[in-house]
């Protein structure tokens, strides 16, 4: 028997809060959970600072990716299996594409990738293709193998369907997190049900479809899409954290770039600072490692990255207001002086932050061609639109939200110093000038 | 603040005006990849290159007043229009210099076709790779297209063309 239909003697089952079970049964898959890099997956966070606010979220990128490959393997074995339009030759790559999508993620994702301009997808492709424990197991299937599941994630894959899969406006990705972010953080929201639209799901020429009967059951998944959004992903407290870390890292490399001398080296950044990074470097990151700066950095001499890091490490945080940039764009030029007469650095405590800056997206059926939406297989055989067939659909993604608040250290601005500048801050801020 | 925001309006404005959500988007992405420095975060999806904070930031510079939206129902589809507003070129003020030093790089992409442009994207999203395995890619991902050798070939060309006026003042 080839290492690629290789079974477990035995299946292995992982408990789960979302599936119950997740169940394992392929040599491959057990082999990549057991890999260095996969298991490095546990000391990332799924909702990064999110835990500030929903105490619970401290849920892990490795429960998820488990999460999307369980969802997969059921699509794959259970609904798919069978049906002329499926290709059965594609399990295996699908299933290895499922459970490594999210490989390539670092510590605070978002955040360290807009400081350091590195993309954790860029980093899955040279986990899986470069020299590491997971390469060595999907060369093992075959040499054109890790290629075949780096094409998959990367969506350049010749088999449309299989790519749906993981990466669509209705995928297992989406399916996973939803319900897994909406069970850690305990919001009512992010419920649907996901067994009828996996009984509804049909792979059809190059993508895959949903049966109209199943209309109703997706109506439901792109509410919960629409509420997680809002309520979880969007929650200006979270936002306020990301700030600050964002911050934080930007302190660091300025710090560095300029000569400071750091009472405790930052060892593990330094690569970053000066963009001579390799794999290996961004492997020895993870959340642990940036906490232990963060604790370190809380005695720097440089007040800006100790208050920073000190507001990151106990939670105080930034203060926000909504601001309309249509309106008032030209009072933030003027608010950024009133800062610096007052002695706070706005470049590090005057944030502007909208839902663009989020890595997160509503359903939009856009154009045509733009990317592809939802589609329904109708009873006919013909294919329509999500939003064409949906009322409820075409009400939330027809209309435009969106959100812009400014964070800054309210109590830096009621303190007794430069009281007149800071008098003007907070005129401007509360008395609706912005 | 909002320099991200003001950039794309600078070159919509030096655009004279886009029609097509699918055409800006792989605008955006190949002055991207000429080095002009927009910040937005592209991935590769069925129809090419394409920027999820591209459309939010659209969105959200129409809700701003800085962008008007024209859309166009197709049928089957709707086509959007956008031009800078009055307030829009007040903003774009804003922005110490042009993102575009070149205007005509702007007026020279507007030309073309959303075809050639997503044939033009796809080809510089592939550009790591040695010129025939780019093309094969191609050919892979965009099979229903059928793009000829001669479209493939002008659009080499026209990467060719547009590094060289973007070195030029």
């Amino acid at each position: 028997m080839s290492y690629a239909t290789q079974k477990l003697a035995e299946e292995k089952v992982f408990k789960d809060p979302v599936h119950r079970y997740i169940h394992v049964r392929d040599q491959v898959i057990w082999d990549l959970v057991n890999s260095r890099e996969f298991q490095r997956l546990r000391r990332i966070k799924q909702l990064g600072t999110s835990y500030l606010v929903f105490h619970g979220a401290e849920h892990s990128r490795f429960s998820h990716s488990l999460g999307v490959y369980e969802i997969v393997r059921r699509i794959s074995d259970d609904i798919f299996h069978g049906r002329p339009e499926w290709d059965e030759d594609e399990r295996l790559v699908v299933l290895c594409a499922a459970l490594l999508h999210d490989l390539g993620h670092g510590p605070f994702s978002h955040s360290f990738e807009k400081v350091f301009h590195v993309d954790h997808e860029e980093f899955t492709r040279e986990i899986l293709l470069g020299d590491t424990e997971v390469n060595q197991i999907l060369l093992k299937v075959g040499e054109e193998f890790p290629k075949k599941v780096a094409e998959v994630i990367a969506k350049t894959y010749a088999n449309k369907q299989v790519v749906s899969l993981i990466s669509s406006q209705i995928d297992a990705d989406r399916m996973d997190y939803l319900q897994r972010d909406a069970y850690y953080t305990g919001v009512s929201y992010g419920h649907f049900d996901m067994e009828r639209i996996l009984r509804v799901m049909r792979p059809v020429e190059d993508q895959v479809v949903i049966k109209s009967s199943g209309m109703h059951a997706v109506e439901d998944y792109i509410m919960s899409r629409y509420q997680m959004y809002w309520q979880v992903y969007f929650h200006p407290v979270a936002r306020s954290a990301e700030v600050i870390l964002r911050k934080i890292l930007q302190r660091a490399k300025e710090l560095s770039e300029n000569g400071y001398k750091f009472k405790q080296p930052p060892t593990h950044f330094m690569a970053f600072f000066d963009r001579s990074f390799t794999l290996k470097d961004y492997l020895a990151l993870d959340e642990g490692v940036l906490m232990t700066y963060f604790q370190l950095w809380m005695t720097e001499r440089d007040p800006i990255l100790s208050d920073l890091s000190d507001r990151f490490v106990n939670r105080r945080l930034f203060q926000y207001v909504d601001f309309d940039p249509g309106k008032d764009y030209r009072k933030l030029g003027e608010l950024a002086q009133l800062f610096r007469e007052a002695g706070i650095d706005p470049e590090y405590y005057l944030i502007d932050d909208s839902t663009s800056d989020l890595p997160y997206d509503f359903y939009r059926p856009g154009e045509e061609e733009e990317r592809l939406p939802i589609h329904l297989l109708m009873p006919s055989g013909e294919i329509k639109e999500l939003s064409r067939q949906s009322q409820i659909v075409d009400a939330i993604s027809g209309k435009r939200r969106t959100d812009y608040k400014l964070y800054f250290p309210a109590e830096l601005l009621i303190d007794g110093k430069k009281k007149a500048s800071k008098q003007k801050i907070l005129e401007l801020l509360r008395k609706g000038g912005v | 603040m909002l320099q991200e925001h003001a950039k794309i309006v600078d070159f919509i404005a030096t655009a004279d005006g886009i029609t097509g959500r699918k055409k800006l988007q792989k605008m955006i992405f190949i002055l991207k990849k000429m080095g002009v420095p927009f910040q937005e975060k592209y991935e590769f999806h069925i129809y090419g290159p394409y920027s999820e904070e591209l459309t939010a930031r659209i969105e959200e510079l129409c809700d701003m007043g800085f962008l008007s939206e024209e859309l166009e129902d197709k049928g089957s589809y709707v086509r959007y229009k956008y031009n800078v507003t009055q307030e829009g070129k007040d903003f774009r003020g804003t922005l110490k210099e042009s993102v575009i030093d070149n205007p005509a790089i702007a007026a020279k992409l507007n030309e073309k076709s959303s075809r050639f442009l997503e044939l033009t994207s796809t080809l510089l999203y592939f550009d790591h790779l040695e010129r025939t395995e780019q093309i094969e890619k191609l050919h892979v991902v965009k099979a229903k297209l059928h793009f000829t050798a001669e479209e493939i070939e002008e659009a080499f060309g026209f990467i060719d063309e547009l590094s060289q006026m973007k070195k030029l003042p």
